[in-house]
């Protein structure tokens, strides 16, 4: 049975982590390339299909071309740069992006010849917890980056993304600390589960339960969303927050001396923490994987096809939540370095503060 | 002096942001859906698209040698062109025409004539500076080789493009 366990396990590993949420990641670029073209009346990437015929397919083949360009360019390291650690900095961004992935329920489960299978690698009782333990981490990567590249861009890059995260990682775990207390559970499948049968978090109009306390406590949770989106904006230093890779300042940031492989390791653990993010905010806030209106959260014993249309249910919704970062970083300026400290400290912090005592008291007087 | 710059004053609403940034993301979401309908998108889809027909009456493309109704070359080799080339791209062997010729007058004429089409930067000094009118900057723009040597237009060549052009100043012409 162990050994099932264990195979079973490393299945979901490769299937989830390489087959769902790599190529997320690189046809999420080649979303924002082409959404941003569309907002600014271009085409976009729209020629890359299949290699040899005429078949463009509106440019799908361009993330796979991407991807080989990448490898087959060459590997410059600088001769100015501390090599060990500029060696490391790409994949100590890349790594923690990936290892968040763990945690993120992407389905209630798939019932396999009567063998459950759980759609989330590790079912952590954690789950929150563990994401932003293990995606600050990434900062770790970004600052030795702008060390190890001895150039001054880079080192700009790298000082203004320490003091960024830093900021923005208090008010993100503190618009969660609410939704945790109305979950009373930090166990993400759990979170999803209650979803399931309450309600979504920010649409509780069906499901058990009194509807009254669910609308009321609306209010902080619209707080909270709030602030956790911005805050996730600024911790995945997407625009308007992205001041440690600003183009105009900055030449590129923190990765202005990294080429080929190395650059496309930074590119991809920014996308690969947009798209956790995308997915912890859809498991918190907006019901994980369960069904809109509360279909088939009264069986027990689920389905196969009921595990396979949550799993859908889930990309779709990770989906409109990556579009909804690619609509901001092209419609909004940057924010100055000031203004973005002032946001962090003196507004996010308090309103996360004052959030935490109001649904604390909303919670005591419903219940 | 000391200007002091009036700062204007915000109401609450604007200092939030929230309306313009909900106004902002309204009118970019416009653009995206008309693009995505296929309107208000100016791209042209170049190989399969050309501007050819809508290029401008000033548009410089690549320069080439014109002769007159004579059948003349315009050129008398006098090689303003050559030195005000930015990029260099001229190059002029001038050869003297022989007395016996009916054009004896002119002096002049290029034995060697060539324009380095990967140097030029398609500026139009050479077409200004000509004083007997004999380059122009054509249209053509597409202007392709697969070796250095086959980028660089001869006599022969820029002739061929420019070919006849009429109706210009015929300062040797006795005629007139």
């Amino acid at each position: 049975m162990d050994w099932i366990n264990l195979a079973v396990t490393l299945i979901k590993i490769v299937v989830l982590t390489f087959m769902v949420l790599l190529p997320m990641i690189a046809y999420s670029v080649w979303a924002e390339r082409r959404v941003a073209a569309k907002i600014q009346n271009r085409v976009g990437p729209n020629r890359t299909g299949i290699p040899f015929t005429k078949w463009g397919l509106a440019g799908l083949g361009q993330p796979i071309a991407d991807g080989l360009k990448f490898i087959f360019k060459e590997d410059f390291t600088p001769a100015h740069v501390r090599t060990g650690f500029f060696w490391l900095a790409p994949a100590l961004t890349m790594v923690p992006a990936l290892m968040t992935c763990a945690v993120i329920p992407f389905g209630s489960e798939l019932n396999i010849a009567g063998y459950k299978i759980p759609l989330v690698i590790a079912n952590l009782n954690v789950g929150p917890l563990f994401i932003f333990a293990i995606a600050s981490l990434s900062v770790y990567g970004i600052v030795l980056a702008g060390w190890a590249s001895n150039s001054k861009y880079s080192f700009l890059g790298g000082v203004r993304s320490t003091s960024q995260m830093i900021s923005y990682e208090i008010s993100l775990g503190l618009s969660i600390v609410p939704i945790v207390m109305i979950f009373g559970e930090l166990n993400l499948t759990e979170i999803v589960k209650w979803q399931d049968s309450n309600g979504w978090l920010l649409l509780p109009f069906w499901g058990e339960g009194p509807l009254l306390p669910k609308v009321i406590l609306l209010v902080p949770v619209l707080i909270s969303f709030l602030i956790f989106t911005v805050s996730m904006f600024a911790e995945t230093n997407r625009l308007p927050f992205d001041l440690p890779e600003c183009e105009t300042e900055l030449v590129a940031g923190y990765h202005t001396e990294y080429s080929s492989m190395k650059f496309a390791l930074f590119f991809l653990g920014e996308y690969a923490a947009m798209i956790i993010g995308s997915g912890l905010a859809v498991t918190l806030f907006l019901g994980g994987w369960s069904l809109p209106g509360g279909i088939g959260s009264d069986l027990v014993d689920k389905p196969l096809w009921l595990g396979i249309a949550h799993f859908f249910c889930f990309l779709i919704k990770m989906i409109g939540f990556i579009l909804l970062f690619i609509w901001v970083r092209w419609s909004l300026p940057r924010f100055r370095y000031d203004q973005l400290m002032r946001l962090g400290w003196v507004f996010f912090f308090e309103i996360a503060l004052a959030n935490v005592l109001l649904t604390a008291l909303i919670l005591i007087y419903f219940k | 002096m000391a200007i002091v710059v009036k700062r204007p004053k915000l109401t609450f609403g604007e200092k939030i942001y929230l309306s313009s940034i909900a106004k902002g993301m309204l009118i970019t979401m416009g653009h995206f859906w008309r693009a995505l309908l296929g309107k208000g998108t100016v791209t042209m889809q170049y190989p399969e698209e050309k501007w050819d027909e809508n290029l401008p009456e000033y548009y410089r493309g690549a320069p080439a040698l014109v002769t007159d109704e004579q059948d003349r070359e315009r050129c008398v080799a006098c090689q303003l062109c050559e030195f005000i080339c930015p990029p260099r791209a001229i190059t002029i062997l001038p050869e003297e025409i022989p007395s016996e010729d009916e054009w004896a007058k002119v002096e002049k004429r290029p034995r060697k004539f060539e324009i380095d089409m990967s140097r030029c930067i398609y500026c139009g000094f050479c077409q200004e500076v000509c004083p007997e009118q004999a380059i122009f900057l054509r249209k053509d723009y597409a202007i392709t080789g697969t070796s250095r040597a086959e980028m660089v237009h001869d006599k022969d060549k820029l002739y061929e493009i420019g070919g006849v052009r009429e109706g210009l100043v015929n300062k040797w012409n006795e005629l007139k």
